[in-house]
């Protein structure tokens, strides 16, 4: 009987395969004749010598059956390989070009056929994230992968051994250098961030227009370092500062003279501001370059995306690990992150790897209250959240002046949205006038207990809230119910103690009083803007190219963890906390107009104020121009990521942007590019900020 | 074979399956007669109809479908084993393997010390598109050279546009940039699989190396030496690459390691960067003695390789250019034949670099028309000593050859056999240089293709052959004669005689620099020299030409195939007489200069630098399973030899000649060099 009803199943479900072979007509067949049996079956169960025969009879139908299934799957295999073949095949031998559809003409065809040509080198400085590792000695588990990427590329590793590919990715977390045994480098070259992932462009399409109007290896050079490290560590345990400051002099040299246009992005903006203040200092710590190396070497520095004040991303990704999409890392698994089951592993995982990364705290905000608002103030406020959108849905610009003044009236009536609060817990306390706030010193805050009450059974996972009091964590979210830009400090130093330890004494994030006090001649201030001077280099130009026009983050809504078990995060950004509809406040986070990580204000902000004209950051008045591209979203999916991207990496296969780095790179100067170009609100924004300049 | 007898399984067994259905249903048919007569009637004929249906496309769709499963399936398997295991597998046959080098230095406490330069050789390093005309598109900053070659197949004739250069110039042709790859990547595999210098990476990161103290001098091997400084800069990167090494790790001087055609390129750099700007490198005299602790040449063509000769003459070199392994089918064929050497010899002649290994120091080194440093030369000798398992049946043959007459090796290129053995006195030779060259017969369809003999006539080509026999001295002449172009722009670049004065200025030019017979030694005592090289695979060392029967549009010369010696182990084989050496370069040519010629204080290296020889006695591999083997001397697989690399890192680490036992020698390059009448 079983027999019988197994043999029906497999028939009934082979319909559905809709095949019209023979095989199928047969069971179909068989099916009937089944039917009849089972009724001949039930009819008559007395006639033992028939059923006999049947019997026989279902062994044979039986091994055709077996066979035929079989047989389906490699058919059905066969189909579809054939067919995958067959289509794969046909796309490759299309033309590159379909008479329909034309390509639009890349900007470094163009501008060659105007008569640009490659004049001065041109040295690239990746960001965070972007650029590869690959692997140098590593632990048994790891065997086989030598020189192989750990980041960048494929990311296979991750699903091949997720926690030994954690494990060679992670610093030791007291040097913030390589733990022993494991060293993973910087892969070199342009193809260190050419592509992030297969067919994820960063650098590929801006060196392909270079490449265009004339530009290869040797006046075109791709700066890698290792992004985990913080600044001055790359120049101790890789030379990478040494490496760049002779690849500028050899392409000086070699280029007949002509000094070097550098182009840095995201987070090489700041590093390579690092760069500039080491390669003048005298050594040990700096690259004794003298005072007047950069203005003779460097023609232009272009940032691209520049985090020169830090983003809010890096306080939610150590706070909570939660970055909206800081670290691609998530992106690269949403659906681990998503289940509920895996999650909270998974955030420790990437917490504890992160948080031993020590140039993620170079991102963060710098300038504290002066620059990113308090309590009650910041200098965005009054920022119309629509506005993005508003544009994103209508390209033209000519709309854009009519857009602006609608949202503005709509937004007066509302009561501004107070930025300042970087993290507030609870949507009630991110809007609460601060004299309603409770308080707590900061100081207070240190003195709290490190009493660890963390259990044996999850010591595997190691972040630095499991060696906090649950009590002290609680009193974290309720007795200061917001921080500000400022007390942030506090509050990562409190929650993070150890990385904020190890990291202090490489990254500054103040504001100098008085530059010439000789304590600011150490490494640990170079990469802040606001502690540093920009050397002595008159000639010099310094441009920020960002897009605008993607909301942005800026502050977070915390709520506790409900979950209390030893190895979550005590913190999670309250995702239910929502605004009204033209509110920045979405799933518990403030947005901004920025270009999807940076917002305009850290980006802007020093060339177009803390940096214009003659300052006391900016001695010699070096000139700087603003670059904003407007962000508009690919028209068809045939575009990609877009030729009008403004997004963060996106932005890199802009069309003005790289006809704007092109042009300098062929030797124009900022006021040859039309000065600058300002869709935001920045120069607003800034004449607010209150600096003493 | 298997896919047929595959299918014909799959027919039989579906067609006994069928009958079997059929058989079933007639039996139904019988006991179910009334039941159903003329429901069973109509499926039956359908039945019949569908099954050919099934039978055509289906069976292909099945057979893929099984092909498929199978393959993923193994794939899986593949991908699940243990990177391991096939290190096991090979223990269990060949027993425990030794630790390799890295490892086993590294618990005898070695750390890296001194930075580390390689400098590869022809073919071995990767080219790239940087922009390339119409037919190109999509390959920007794709490899045309290395790694795959996937684009040889793809739309040959476009690669062999964008790989060759200007024909005059002997620089870019206009609208195409094809530039070295750099990095390490350049040259550490040349495809996938084929290692070039990747173990020896590995092995020295086992020591503590990584890229702040490695460096690979990537250059564009195909122009000449001088042209990659002025094209790409390639000699002043190199300069400041090392400078900086040095200055980031605290002062220690820098071990180069060049193998193949970048010793000579060394050679060059050394000359260029202490000679004065414009020419030169302008780092001083005392450059090379302030940054350079050794240079460790692997398998240097120091005074040529006879092959390049049969490269540049026929295109006919066993393997000088790669290219020919890499389409060996179209070679092989006959119709493809001739026009793929055509091709290949048009654009291997535009490559200014093959010139820089045309043997050099003519008759004194290569030896005369009767008489050779080599010569006496027992073939087999070498084998025996390398695998007396193998080659034990030699034991007999090996006493007569001993008594046979010695071969002309000095005879480069001769035409027919006879004459390659018979006494000098005995040949008949014209000269060919005043030979009228004749006006171009070749008709115009096979014009597109520029080998130069097109503008040769059948008279210019009958002079050469009538020349009957050249050596090292005249080949230079010979070439010049059948390729005056490619010549001309190669004499600008390269010299192949031997100094008389080395104070005289003209050796300031910079074509003398790649010429250790023309070029002194910089000024640098506390410098070494090794010469690392495989000894104990027969070498080509001079060929047996023959005219080729249809001399109008072809090469009208070809190495004649035919020609073979008198028993199995006599040194002509294929009409081309080999030495011993590494398969690429015979041990004249790799030891000579360290074995004599710059050993003590000679005229060619007044400050005393010392010189050691390193010799590898060639072993094959056991079994497939070890690859290209842990004991090879063959010209590039040597890079894997444990023995080699462990002497490299041993110097890396701080190590002196001494320390690793001084010279170390199988070979009779010593005899052969006491031979040599060179004045010192």
């Amino acid at each position: 009987m079983a027999l019988v009803l197994r043999l029906r199943k497999l028939c009934y479900v082979e319909p559905a395969v809709k095949c019209s072979s023979v095989g199928f007509q047969s069971c179909d067949d068989q099916t009937k004749n089944n039917e009849n049996k089972d009724e001949i079956f039930n009819l008559s169960k007395v006639e033992e010598s028939v059923s006999e025969k049947r019997r026989k009879k279902k062994k044979i139908k039986r091994e055709a059956k077996e066979w035929s299934c079989i047989n389906y799957c490699c058919w059905a295999i066969g189909y579809i390989c054939t067919v995958w073949w067959l289509l794969l095949l046909l796309y490759h031998s299309l033309p590159a070009t379909l008479p329909g559809f034309k390509v639009p003409e890349s900007p470094g065809a163009r501008l060659r056929r105007e008569g640009l040509t490659a004049l001065h080198p041109v040295v690239l400085v990746p960001g965070i994230v972007t650029g590869g590792l690959e692997l140098w000695e590593g632990r048994s588990c790891a065997e086989g992968l030598f020189r192989k990427r750990l980041w960048g590329g494929s990311f296979t590793e991750i699903f091949k051994r997720p926690l030994c590919w954690l494990e060679h990715l992670s610093l030791h977390n007291e040097t913030g250098l390589d733990p022993p045994g494991i060293r993973v480098r910087a892969v070199p070259g342009l193809v260190a961030a050419d592509y992030f992932a297969p067919g994820y462009f960063v650098w590929a399409i801006l060196i392909e227009n270079l490449a265009k109007i004339g530009y290869e290896g040797k006046n075109l050079y791709m700066a890698a370092y290792d992004w985990r490290l913080s600044f001055q560590n790359t120049e101790i345990r890789d030379h990478a500062l040494s490496r760049l400051k002779n690849k500028i002099e050899l392409l000086y040299v070699t280029n007949g003279y002509k000094k070097v246009v550098v182009v840095p992005h995201s987070m090489g903006v700041i590093y390579f501001l690092h760069f500039i203040k080491w390669v003048e200092s005298p050594p040990p710590m700096g690259g004794g370059g003298g005072a007047g190396w950069c203005a003779k070497h460097i023609k232009a520095i272009m940032n691209i995306g520049p985090a020169f004040l830090g983003v809010p991303k890096a306080v939610s990704n150590i706070f909570s690990a939660e970055g909206r999409d800081f670290a691609y890392v998530r992106a690269m698994a949403p659906g681990v992150f998503d289940s509920e089951i895996l999650r909270l592993q998974t955030f420790e995982h990437m917490m504890r790897v992160s948080r031993t990364w020590d140039s993620i705290v170079s991102l963060l905000p710098k300038g504290g209250d002066t620059i990113w608002g308090n309590l009650d103030w910041s200098p965005e406020e009054g920022h119309n959240c629509n506005l993005g959108k508003k544009r994103n849905a209508k390209p033209s610009s000519s709309e854009n002046n009519l857009n602006l003044s609608d949202g503005t009236k709509a937004f007066i009536e509302q009561e501004p949205v107070k930025y300042g609060r970087i993290i507030s817990f609870g949507k009630a306390a991110s809007e609460l006038p601060s004299s309603q706030l409770p308080t707590l010193d900061s100081k207070e805050l240190l003195r709290m207990g490190f009493s660890a009450d963390f259990n044996l059974t999850c010591g595997e996972v190691w972040t630095e809230y499991d060696e906090i009091n649950r009590e002290s964590i609680r009193r974290v979210a309720e007795f200061n119910k917001a921080y500000t830009a400022q007390t942030l400090l506090d509050l990562l130093r409190f929650v993070a103690p150890k990385m904020m330890q190890r990291a202090e004494v490489h990254f500054s994030h103040g504001i100098a009083d008085n530059l010439d006090d000789p304590k600011y001649a150490h490494y640990k201030y170079w990469s802040n803007p606001l502690e540093t001077k920009l050397p002595d280099a008159p000639d010099m130009e310094i441009y920020c190219l960002y897009g605008v026009g993607i909301p942005t983050e800026r502050s977070y809504i915390y709520k506790l963890s409900s979950s209390n078990k030893c190895n979550s995060i005590p913190f999670q950004i309250d995702s239910s906390a929502d605004g009204e509809s033209g509110n920045c406040l979405k799933n518990g986070v403030h947005f901004v107009d920025g270009d999807e990580s940076v917002p305009v204000l850290s980006a802007g902000f020093m060339c177009a104020k803390g940096w214009r004209g003659r300052t006391r950051f900016n001695p010699s008045g070096i000139a700087t121009y603003i670059r904003e591209h407007q962000h508009k979203p690919p028209a068809s999916l045939l575009e990609g990521r877009g030729l009008e991207s403004g997004a963060h990496v996106d932005i890199m296969g802009n069309v003005a942007l790289i006809e704007d780095v092109l042009r300098v790179a062929a030797g124009a100067t900022g006021a040859e590019l039309g000065n600058d170009r300002i869709h935001s609100d920045i120069v607003r924004m800034s004449e607010r900020i209150n600096l003493r300049l | 074979m298997a896919l047929i007898r595959r299918r014909k399984g799959a027919d039989a067994s579906k067609n006994s399956v069928s009958g079997s259905k059929e058989q079933s249903g007639s039996a139904k048919e019988e006991e179910e007669e009334e039941d159903d007569k003329k429901r069973k009637q109509r499926p039956k004929a359908k039945k019949s109809k569908e099954k050919s249906k099934w039978s055509c496309v289906d069976t292909c769709c099945w057979l893929i479908g099984c092909i498929c499963t199978i393959w993923w399936f193994l794939l899986f398997l593949y991908n699940a084993m243990p990177a391991s295991f096939p290190q096991y597998v090979t223990e269990a046959i060949t027993g425990p393997l030794p630790d390799p080098p890295g490892i086993k230095l590294r618990k005898e406490g070695l750390r890296a010390k001194h930075p580390v330069v390689f400098v590869p050789g022809i073919v071995t390093g990767g080219l790239e598109l940087w922009e390339g005309h119409q037919c190109a598109e999509g390959l920007f900053r794709k490899r045309l050279w290395g790694g795959t070659f996937g684009e040889v197949y793809k739309r040959p004739l476009c690669w062999v546009e964008h790989m060759s250069l200007d024909n005059e110039t002997g620089l870019d042709p206009s609208g195409i940039r094809v530039r070295p790859v750099t990095g390490l990547v350049a040259a550490d595999y040349f495809a996938p699989g084929y290692f070039v210098w990747a173990v020896l990476i590995a092995n020295l990161a086992r020591i503590g190396y990584e890229e702040k103290t490695m460096y690979m001098a990537a250059y564009d091997w195909r122009i000449s030496f001088q042209n990659t400084e002025v094209r790409d800069q390639s000699l002043s990167r190199i300069k400041s690459n090392i400078e900086l090494m040095v200055a980031t790790n605290g002062g220690n001087k820098a071990v180069i390691i060049p193998h193949s055609m970048g010793v000579l390129y060394f050679l060059h750099f050394m000359k260029w960067v202490e000679a004065p700007a414009p020419m030169g490198g302008g780092g001083g005299p005392d450059w090379c003695s302030k940054h350079i602790k050794a240079v460790m040449n692997i398998g240097g063509p120091f005074l040529g390789v006879p092959k390049a000769v049969s490269g540049l003459f026929s295109a006919e070199a066993k393997d000088i250019a790669v290219a020919r392994a890499i389409t060996p089918g179209f070679l092989d064929n006959d119709l493809f034949r001739l026009q793929t050497l055509q091709h290949v010899m048009k654009m291997t002649r535009t490559w200014d670099s093959t010139m820089s290994m045309i043997p050099k120091g003519g008759d004194t080194m290569w030896g005369g028309l009767d008489w050779s440093p080599e010569e006496g030369y027992v073939p087999s000798k070498r084998k025996q000593k390398s695998n007396d398992t193998q080659i034990s049946k030699d034991d007999g043959t090996r006493s007569t050859l001993s008594e046979s007459e010695s071969v002309n090796y000095g005879r480069i290129i001769s035409f027919g056999k006879d004459v390659a053995e018979a006494h000098s006195s005995e040949i008949e030779r014209i000269d060919f240089q005043g030979a009228i060259k004749g006006c171009n017969v070749a008709n115009t369809t096979c014009r597109d293709v520029w080998t130069e003999y097109h503008d040769m006539g059948i008279e210019g080509i009958k002079a050469v052959a009538d020349y009957k026999v050249y050596t090292a001295g005249s080949v230079v002449d010979l070439l010049q004669f059948v390729a005056p172009k490619m010549m001309a722009r190669g004499s600008a670049h390269f010299s192949y005689g031997i100094a008389d004065n080395l104070d005289n200025p003209m050796y300031n030019h910079y074509k003398y620099w790649s010429n250790p017979l023309e070029t002194k030694l910089p000024n640098a005592p506390d410098m070494e020299i090794f010469s690392l090289y495989g000894v104990g695979i027969p070498t080509e060392r001079s060929y047996v030409y023959k005219l080729s029967p249809s001399a109008e549009c072809y090469i009208p010369f070809q190495i004649d195939t035919t020609v073979d010696g008198e028993d199995e182990d006599s040194c002509l084989k294929d009409g081309v007489y080999s030495v011993d050496g590494d398969e690429t370069v015979p041990v004249l040519s790799a030891g000579f200069m360290c074995a004599k010629g710059w050993r003590g204080n000679t005229r060619f290296n007044p400050s005393g630098i010392r010189t050691y020889i390193r010799e590898y006695d060639h072993s094959p591999p056991s079994n497939l399973l070890e690859g290209r083997g842990t004991q090879s001397g063959a010209h590039v697989d040597i890079m894997g030899n444990f023995a080699l690399i462990e002497d490299v890192i041993r110097v890396a680490a701080g190590a002196r000649g001494e320390d690793l036992g001084g010279d170390q020698v199988y070979s009779d390059i010593f005899k052969w060099s006491d031979k040599i009448n060179l004045p010192l």
